[in-house]
């Protein structure tokens, strides 16, 4: 994705991660932001349907040539869903964070926690 | 250049070093001296050493004294081969990067096995890595090794484990082999892996067919220890399903150097590509669409995964590499089969001579490709004085590390070992046997 | 693309190939052909007996290895060692690796078949030339270290370190306690972390002062008993002695831990200051950085260790010792394997004898006073270098701590980024097409498009004074052209390489 976008049907973590959230489930990938910081995405080892994610703390590893981020969960919950493409095509997460680079959906557990999120006006505050 | 820097002094380049650690006086060494005074005085300690060069030598265990051909040190002796660094400019490097992506393909073919790194520095650390990558694996803590895998390799993974195995259990042998029945009470669901060696310490060639089934039966890892040079009439570990496979590379083209360096091969199975330990090189395009190799899944590595990454390791040993994959291709494909038969001819032979003599007898009686143990009615140190007296060396004695085998003798061959060799070895042994006080 | 800025030719980009580009990558598999064979196999000699291998132990096809004849396979490496920049070629300044000249008398001497053809378990009786020389070496380097044991087997720099991670676990436990932390500066090697994993140890980073020291506050906040050690170098991977090393090996010992030296950057200090007077414990040496083993595209080396009297009854087995013989003949030396107190061997045999001997040599050539020249001249050239490029680029490639360096020093290419858009990738690639090997590129991770240089002794004024104009060169030529820099290199056999798309889908054999 060359230009930089933030849907503003999304919320936002402020380590690069957004959320949308659907009832009880939420769907989680990385900003374009954090995907412009990484460069070429060349692998995304997706994590298991039934692992729990606490929010703050990462869930998953993506990988450029040079460089491994750990990738933090905007929320808290049990995931229910992973994005098996991503494991043979990675370059979704640099060409559609928001779409098909979605990594996993996850059954909140305090949907409480949305509150704390951003919205796509106060994360690109942020980041400037 | 001083005043280009701005200071006073070369001693002012070091104001940042505390006079409390200042040295203060000239290292306690003696001073520097001519070329060729260095080159004399090592020359004369290098004669005080008995090599293969001065006697005819039937000692293996891990390191052979196979015939190092003569392209290989022309090749190893070109600056750019022997004066980089690691490739991490690949556009400038694509010498050593192809060296690499060669000799991994080799190790690959040898093996049996699809994936193969660009080296580790040895075999029984390499042993200790697969130990690693297996507890990585499966977070499991107990260790199987074989009393058949090289001592080296068993007390080096029980070294480098101390931090994390929870124990490395031996499983003995019978008649000179893994003994079945003992795996099999060993193996449960707390084992990380279990370690073979094929040929093992004793030469013998395990039935790695039985043995590894039962070694996975409760789900751990298998690694086998191999002998690169017997692989080219051997059924490769791959094919029997061996999960790991490392060995020692100092028979492919290296020379002894009284040890080291040399290399430890490693391979694996397809899905540990993300877990292998050491450089990896790969194939790929540059802009234009040139062919081109380049270091790849550096992630894996210390120097972008730090206190993640699969190993420690930076060092790959190329140059000892490169030794390797020119070797196989001298050999080459005929070569390598016709190199196995003319061992396994040879070793049956020694053994049959050997054993002939009144006062030997054979360790085992398993089959044997390059080297085989006995054992003698004499002590096994004088008999070993005594040929050395006669400008040979009979073999390793195992008590070394074995000592259920008082007087046992490993006994191994190259190409370089030809029948009046083996015949020389058979009188010198008989002669030394017959006059060394009984055993 | 002929962008050579060193050719004579008419300036700008010229629409050719260099003629090693044109000579398309194949391997020695491709140039097989059924039949060649360069090995011709000794006679069999002896009666041929069958049935000697079971069938099921035998393989069904040959290994299907390349049938090649010697010409070609000369050929075929002769011209892939052609593909390579090397050091006996060329200015090689990677920080943190000391490129420094390999002289050529290491390789007769290694050669001498009294050392490449001894066996590892010889009898010590007849290799006392080899143990004599490990000995005398294991003397030499526990001098320049400031320690008196010295164990030569670990095999590289990362072997010594986990030795030394592994010594310090046997340390405590012969204590009596169970320490669980090691403690290395964020500035530190990616070994270091590494090896610590390794050793079943838990890391914890420290913090990096604004003068790039070690942030000793937080050193002092995060000691604490469940501390095993400290890894350090000294000078850091940003080439800067720490001065406040007495102190932080005071609080260090203080706390019950071990004090470890990376001896990555000892080229900076030999004869000047000895870690052992630092008051570290342990010390490896990377052979193949300070005593010139030659690289080889990336090994082998060696990483042998030094340690202090309270360390050394831990030290691998085998040792190398010199005892009295008891005829009166002289001492004999020997291997000790008689150690109850050993952590074992990390390795087989004795180590890597092949470059002790030629790292025994270069300590032989250079003496006393070769080896305290080699640290001051490592010293000189590199503040001299540091001096040059901020004359020809200091406002783009500023130094990253504003003070005199030792042997080794990084630039940040942050404001060059700023100002050309070309980033420390692009200035190292442009460099090949001058005929530089680039710096280390993008380490310490602490600096912003980190530049890690070390020239080391062996660079003449010249070639110093010629970097830093190539370097002033390249910016003045992204002042007017980025792309240029974005798009090199242009000279070398391939150009620039996807490396994201060898991590994608890795081919790291010939499919045969």
């Amino acid at each position: 994705m060359a230009e930089a976008s933030y849907p503003s049907d999304l919320k936002y973590h402020e380590e690069h991660d957004w959320a949308r959230i659907d009832g009880d489930i939420a769907t989680f990938g990385i900003t374009w932001y954090a995907q412009d910081q990484l460069g070429e995405v060349v692998f995304f080892d997706v994590p298991e349907v039934g692992k729990t994610v606490r929010m703050g703390d990462p869930y998953a590893e993506v990988e450029s040539v040079k460089a491994v981020s750990d990738v933090i969960a905007p929320l808290s919950g049990e995931i229910v869903e992973v994005n098996e493409a991503l494991s043979n095509g990675p370059e979704a997460i640099n060409e559609d964070p928001y779409d098909s680079g979605w990594m996993v959906r996850v059954r909140l557990s305090d949907p409480s926690e949305v509150d704390s999120l951003m919205d796509a006006a106060g994360y690109q505050e942020s980041l400037s | 250049m001083l005043a280009a820097i701005g200071a006073e002094s070369i001693d002012a380049l070091f104001d940042d070093v505390p006079v409390g650690v200042r040295l203060g006086r000239a290292l306690d060494l003696p001073p520097g001296k001519p070329e060729q005074e260095v080159y004399g005085y090592l020359r004369e300690l290098a004669a005080m050493n008995v090599s293969a060069e001065d006697e005819l030598s039937f000692v293996g265990a891990g390191m052979y004294d196979h015939y190092v051909p003569a392209l290989i040190d022309s090749i190893l002796a070109r600056s750019e081969f022997l004066t980089p660094y690691t490739p991490y400019q690949p556009e400038a490097s694509q010498g050593t990067l192809q060296v690499m992506f060669e000799y991994q393909t080799a190790i690959s073919e040898l093996t049996g096995l699809p994936v193969s790194n660009a080296t580790l520095y040895e075999a029984p650390s390499a042993a200790a890595s697969a130990g690693w990558l297996a507890h990585q694996q499966n977070r499991r803590g107990r260790f199987l090794v074989s009393r058949g895998l090289h001592p080296h390799s068993r007390e080096a993974l029980a070294t480098t484990s101390a931090g994390w195995a929870t124990a490395v259990e031996e499983i003995p042998l019978a008649d000179g082999v893994t003994d079945p029945e003992a795996l099999a009470a060993a193996v449960s669901d707390d084992v990380s892996a279990v370690f073979l060696q094929n040929p093992n310490f004793l030469g013998a060639v395990e039935d790695l067919e039985a043995l590894v089934p039962v070694a996975k039966a409760a789900g751990a890892l298998v690694v086998v220890q191999c002998d690169a040079i017997p692989l080219g009439i051997l059924r490769p570990p791959g094919e029997f399903g061996v999960d790991i496979a490392v060995g020692e590379g100092q028979p492919l083209g290296n020379r002894l150097d009284f040890g080291g360096p040399s290399f430890g091969f490693f391979a694996t199975r397809q899905d540990f590509i993300r877990r292998m330990p050491g450089r990896i090189a790969g194939q790929t395009t540059d802009v234009d669409g040139r062919r081109g190799f380049v270091l790849t899944l550096q992630t894996r590595e210390q120097h972008i995964r730090r206190e993640k990454a699969t190993h420690n390791i930076t060092t790959a040993q190329t140059l000892n590499a490169l030794a390797a994959i020119v070797y196989l291709s001298w050999l080459g494909r005929e070569g390598l089969v016709e190199l196995g038969e003319l061992l396994l001819q040879r070793t049956a032979y020694a053994r049959d001579a050997l054993t002939a003599i009144e006062g030997v007898e054979p360790l085992h009686s398993q089959p044997v490709v390059r080297e085989f143990a006995v054992t003698l009615d004499a002590d096994v140190d004088a008999v070993i004085e005594r040929c050395a007296a006669d400008g040979v060396n009979p073999g390793y004695p195992l008590v070394r590390d074995y000592p259920e085998f008082q007087n046992g003798l490993l006994v191994a061959l190259t190409e370089q070992r030809g029948k009046a060799d083996i015949d020389r070895l058979a009188s010198t042994v008989q002669a030394a046997v017959r006059e060394a006080v009984p055993a | 693309m002929n962008t050579d800025p060193t050719s004579s030719a008419s300036t700008g980009p010229q629409p050719t190939e260099t003629a090693q580009q044109r000579d398309r990558a194949r391997t020695i598999f491709e140039r097989s052909q059924p039949g060649r064979r360069a090995f011709v196999a000794p006679r069999l000699d002896v009666p041929t007996q069958d049935g000697l291998l079971p069938d099921r132990f035998r393989r069904t096809e040959p290994a299907r290895l390349p049938e090649i004849a010697e010409p070609e396979i000369v050929r075929h490496y002769n011209r892939l060692s052609k593909r390579n920049f090397d050091l006996d070629t060329g200015f090689y300044p990677l920080g943190s690796c000391t490129m420094k000249h390999n002289p050529k008398l290491h390789e007769r001497v290694a050669a001498l078949p009294g050392n490449a053809r001894l066996h590892p378990l010889q009898h010590p009786r007849r290799a006392q030339g080899a143990l004599r020389l490990m000995w005398e070496l294991q003397n030499a380097l526990a001098e320049v270290a400031g320690l008196p044991h010295v164990s030569l087997q670990p095999s590289a720099g990362s072997q010594g370190e986990l030795a030394g991670v592994l010594l310090t676990r046997a340390y405590h436990e012969d204590r009596g306690e169970r320490r669980t932390k090691v403690l290395t500066p964020e500035t530190a090697h990616g070994t270091n972390p590494a090896t610590v994993t390794m050793g079943g140890f838990e890391l914890v980073k420290l913090g990096t002062s604004d003068r790039g020291d070690v942030d000793v506050e937080d050193l002092k906040a995060k000691l604490d008993d469940d501390v095993a050690c400290l890894m350090l170098t000294n000078p850091n991977t940003l080439g800067l002695f720490d001065p406040a090393i007495e102190e932080i090996a005071h609080i260090v010992h203080d706390a019950g831990a071990t004090l470890y030296y990376d001896g990555a950057n000892l080229n900076a200090v030999m004869g000047r200051t000895r870690p052992g007077d630092m008051g570290f414990d342990i010390v490896h040496f990377n052979l193949h950085k300070t005593f010139t083993q030659p690289h080889g595209g990336g090994g082998p080396g060696a990483g042998p260790i030094a340690v202090s009297d309270r360390i050394e009854p831990f030290i691998p087995r085998p040792q190398v010792v010199r005892r009295e013989s008891g005829n009166g003949a002289g001492p004999e030396f020997d291997l000790d394997f008689d150690r109850p107190k050993s952590i074992g061997r990390l390795r087989g045999f004795q180590g890597n004898y092949g470059v002790f001997v030629r790292s025994y040599a270069y300590i032989l050539s250079l003496g006393f006073d070769g080896l305290q020249e080699v640290s001051e001249t490592a010293v000189l050239n590199a503040n001299y270098l540091m001096a040059r490029i901020a004359e020809t680029a200091g406002e783009q490639l500023p130094a990253a701590y504003e003070r005199a360096c030792m042997h080794e020093f990084v630039l940040t290419g942050g404001p060059m980024k700023k100002t050309f858009g070309i980033r420390t990738l692009d200035l190292a690639k442009r460099l090949l097409d001058y005929g530089f090997h680039p710096p280390t590129i993008y380490f310490p991770l602490l600096v912003d498009e980190a530049l890690l240089i070390e020239p080391t002794e062996t660079e003449t004024r010249e070639t110093l004074d010629a970097f830093a104009e190539a370097i002033g060169e390249i910016l003045a030529e992204a002042a007017e052209d980025p792309e240029a820099a974005r798009n090199a290199p242009y000279t070398t056999p391939v150009r620039r390489l996807d490396e994201a798309a060898a991590a994608k889908r890795p081919v790291i054999r010939q499919a045969l």
